[in-house]
């Protein structure tokens, strides 16, 4: 089996760049800034002044229980839902509405059942009204790197749940924008599937220079894939703390889960989120 | 269909009641039935004259049109009834009231406005395909997956391309069977329509061949359209399944 997100020979070259970025995650390179917002629905408060900041070419997790506005969240910095209050800035313009800056990876594909997995991939870039044989070629080049070479013709209902995330994948890559926003994107796929994506996450934070904006439920998978991790806690919601997992990625995907520091963030964000679960 | 383990073809019973029909015609029961074989091969002699051409023609010119506008009008306003509230809860009712409506006793209302001709039967066709067209498609949109609709919103989609590239396919599968429906009351309008005004199309020729009392003529007419619309809607339904494949993955 390939590795899917391989880059082949760029990946000495934008390893530099990306160890270069994340020497200095303060220095005030924030790809995404949400600030002050709130956003309600009817009676219901799900989100209330949050304020977070989402570091360029670094992988944020939005972690927090069921409810917490995580989604919500998501959402606003797509420009798919308007904040009640507050604002959202990208690359320090005002977010109005969705923009090619932005990619969404949806937790459930969101693919075209009707439609081929190239043309899947290369829908992004067909409404933006590329030439198809131009966005075909680019298309290719994604599904091969997501490792489904040869599924170009196939069809959504003929994929596993995996392969069908990957299109998603691919979908959002082929657009080549800055920002990659998944909401939850391995949770509908097999958990030996789901291992072997965060590893590919990992690299892909690695070779593309993106910000990356991951929500997730799962504590040890945001901190097996996060350089920052925003703990959301409901009613109101609100960043309850922002916690930075430091050098064991270095140290290699294998050794990551066996990491006294992994272990102990996984127990300390526990500890947060425990009183929350009844 | 099997029988003593003999495995028979798709409608192999309609012989049994072909023999059925030809018995009772030849025990000459009443001249109302005339001996099926006695029918068929009226219908093959008057398939070739000129009245019964000129009959299909305008039937066919007279059904296309009208299903075209039922379609091209129907489908469109369906998939904005399921997509805006607002034109929802303005055409609903309407759409809800004619689809139920006894709408043989427009025709007499249409002749007056539209005159005795091609036109009142076109009209009088649409009306009876249009509303399960519309109702069909607007199901169709309402069922669309709310993440599709923000996928394509998130990837810079604007209306036009939403509605082209997302709503109408999303919804084909409902929409074509819509228009089989659609279709087939499609076929009850144009020959109600002859029949009321009469003068055009089959509806010259069943009051030729009724008042004339030439039953085999008669029945051999009826057996081809009723051939034609199940033909008809066989092609629509075949076209249903080759999507049904993506019906039931959404
Ligand atoms: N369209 C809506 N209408 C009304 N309330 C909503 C709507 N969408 C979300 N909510 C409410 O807002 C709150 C936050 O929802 P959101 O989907 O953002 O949570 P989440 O953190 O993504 O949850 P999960 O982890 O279960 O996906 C919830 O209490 C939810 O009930
Ligand atoms: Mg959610």
């Amino acid at each position: 089996m390939r590795i899917f997100f391989s880059k082949g020979t760029t990946v000495v070259m934008s390893q530099t760049k990306g160890a270069f970025a994340k020497a200095d995650p303060l220095s005030g390179e924030n790809a995404v800034t949400a600030h002050k917002i709130s956003k309600s629905y009817g009676d219901v408060e799900a989100l209330k002044n949050l304020t977070l900041e989402f570091p360029r070419g670094q992988l944020t997790s939005l972690l927090g229980p069921s409810g917490c506005g995580k989604t919500t969240l998501l959402k606003i910095i797509a420009g798919l839902l308007d904040p009640t209050s507050g604002e959202v800035k990208v690359n320090g313009k005002t977010v109005t509405g969705p923009g090619p800056d932005r990619a969404f990876v949806f937790q459930d594909f969101a693919l075209l059942p009707w439609a081929s997995v190239i043309r899947n991939v290369a829908f992004g870039l067909e409404l933006r009204g590329m030439a198809k044989s131009e966005r075909e070629a680019i298309a290719a080049k994604y599904i091969r790197d997501v490792g489904l070479a040869g599924f170009e013709k196939s069809y959504p209902h003929e994929l596993s749940g995996g392969m069908r995330q990957r299109v998603g994948l691919a979908r959002a890559l082929a657009v080549d924008a800055q920002v990659l926003l998944m909401d939850e994107p391995f949770s509908a796929v097999d958990e030996q599937t789901r291992r072997k994506f965060q590893e590919d996450l990992l690299s892909l934070v690695q070779n593309e220079n993106k910000t990356f904006i991951f929500v997730t439920h799962s504590i040890e998978e945001a901190v097996y894939v996060s350089d920052q991790i925003a703990i959301l806690l409901p009613r109101p919601s609100r960043v309850h703390e922002i916690i930075r997992p430091g050098g064991f990625r270095e140290k290699g995907v294998d050794n990551i889960r066996r990491d006294p520091e992994y272990l102990d963030i996984v127990d300390e964000i526990w500890a947060s989120l425990r009183s929350y679960v009844e | 269909m099997k029988v003593y383990g003999y495995h028979l073809p798709a409608m192999s019973s309609l012989i049994l009641w072909g023999i059925l029909w030809e018995i009772v015609g030849r025990s000459g029961l009443t001249f109302f039935i005339p001996p099926f074989s006695e029918v068929i091969g009226t219908l093959f002699v008057i398939i070739g004259t000129p009245a019964f051409i000129k009959a299909l023609s305008e039937t066919a010119y007279a059904f296309f049109a009208g299903v075209f506008f039922a379609v091209s009008i129907g489908i469109p306003v369906g998939i904005l009834m399921g997509k805006n509230r607002l034109i929802d809860e303005l055409l609903l009712p309407w759409v809800n009231m004619f689809l139920s409506a006894p709408l043989t006793a427009l025709v007499p209302v249409l002749m007056v406005l539209f005159g005795f001709g091609m036109k009142s039967i076109i009209i009088t066709t649409t009306l009876f395909a249009i509303w399960i067209i519309i109702l069909n498609a607007r199901a169709g949109v309402r069922q669309i997956d709310r993440s599709m609709v923000e996928m394509a919103r998130s990837f810079g989609a604007k209306p036009l391309d939403a509605f082209f590239k997302i709503y109408f396919w999303a919804a084909l599968p409902e929409i074509l069977g819509g228009v089989r429906i659609g279709v087939i009351r499609g076929v009850k309008g144009v020959i109600i329509g002859q029949l009321l005004i009469s003068i055009v199309g089959f509806g010259a020729l069943f009051e030729l061949y009724s008042t004339n009392f030439l039953m085999k003529h008669f029945w051999a007419v009826l057996i081809v359209l009723f051939a034609m619309a199940f033909a008809l809607s066989e092609v629509l339904a075949y076209l249903e399944r080759r999507v049904a494949y993506y019906a039931a993955k959404r």
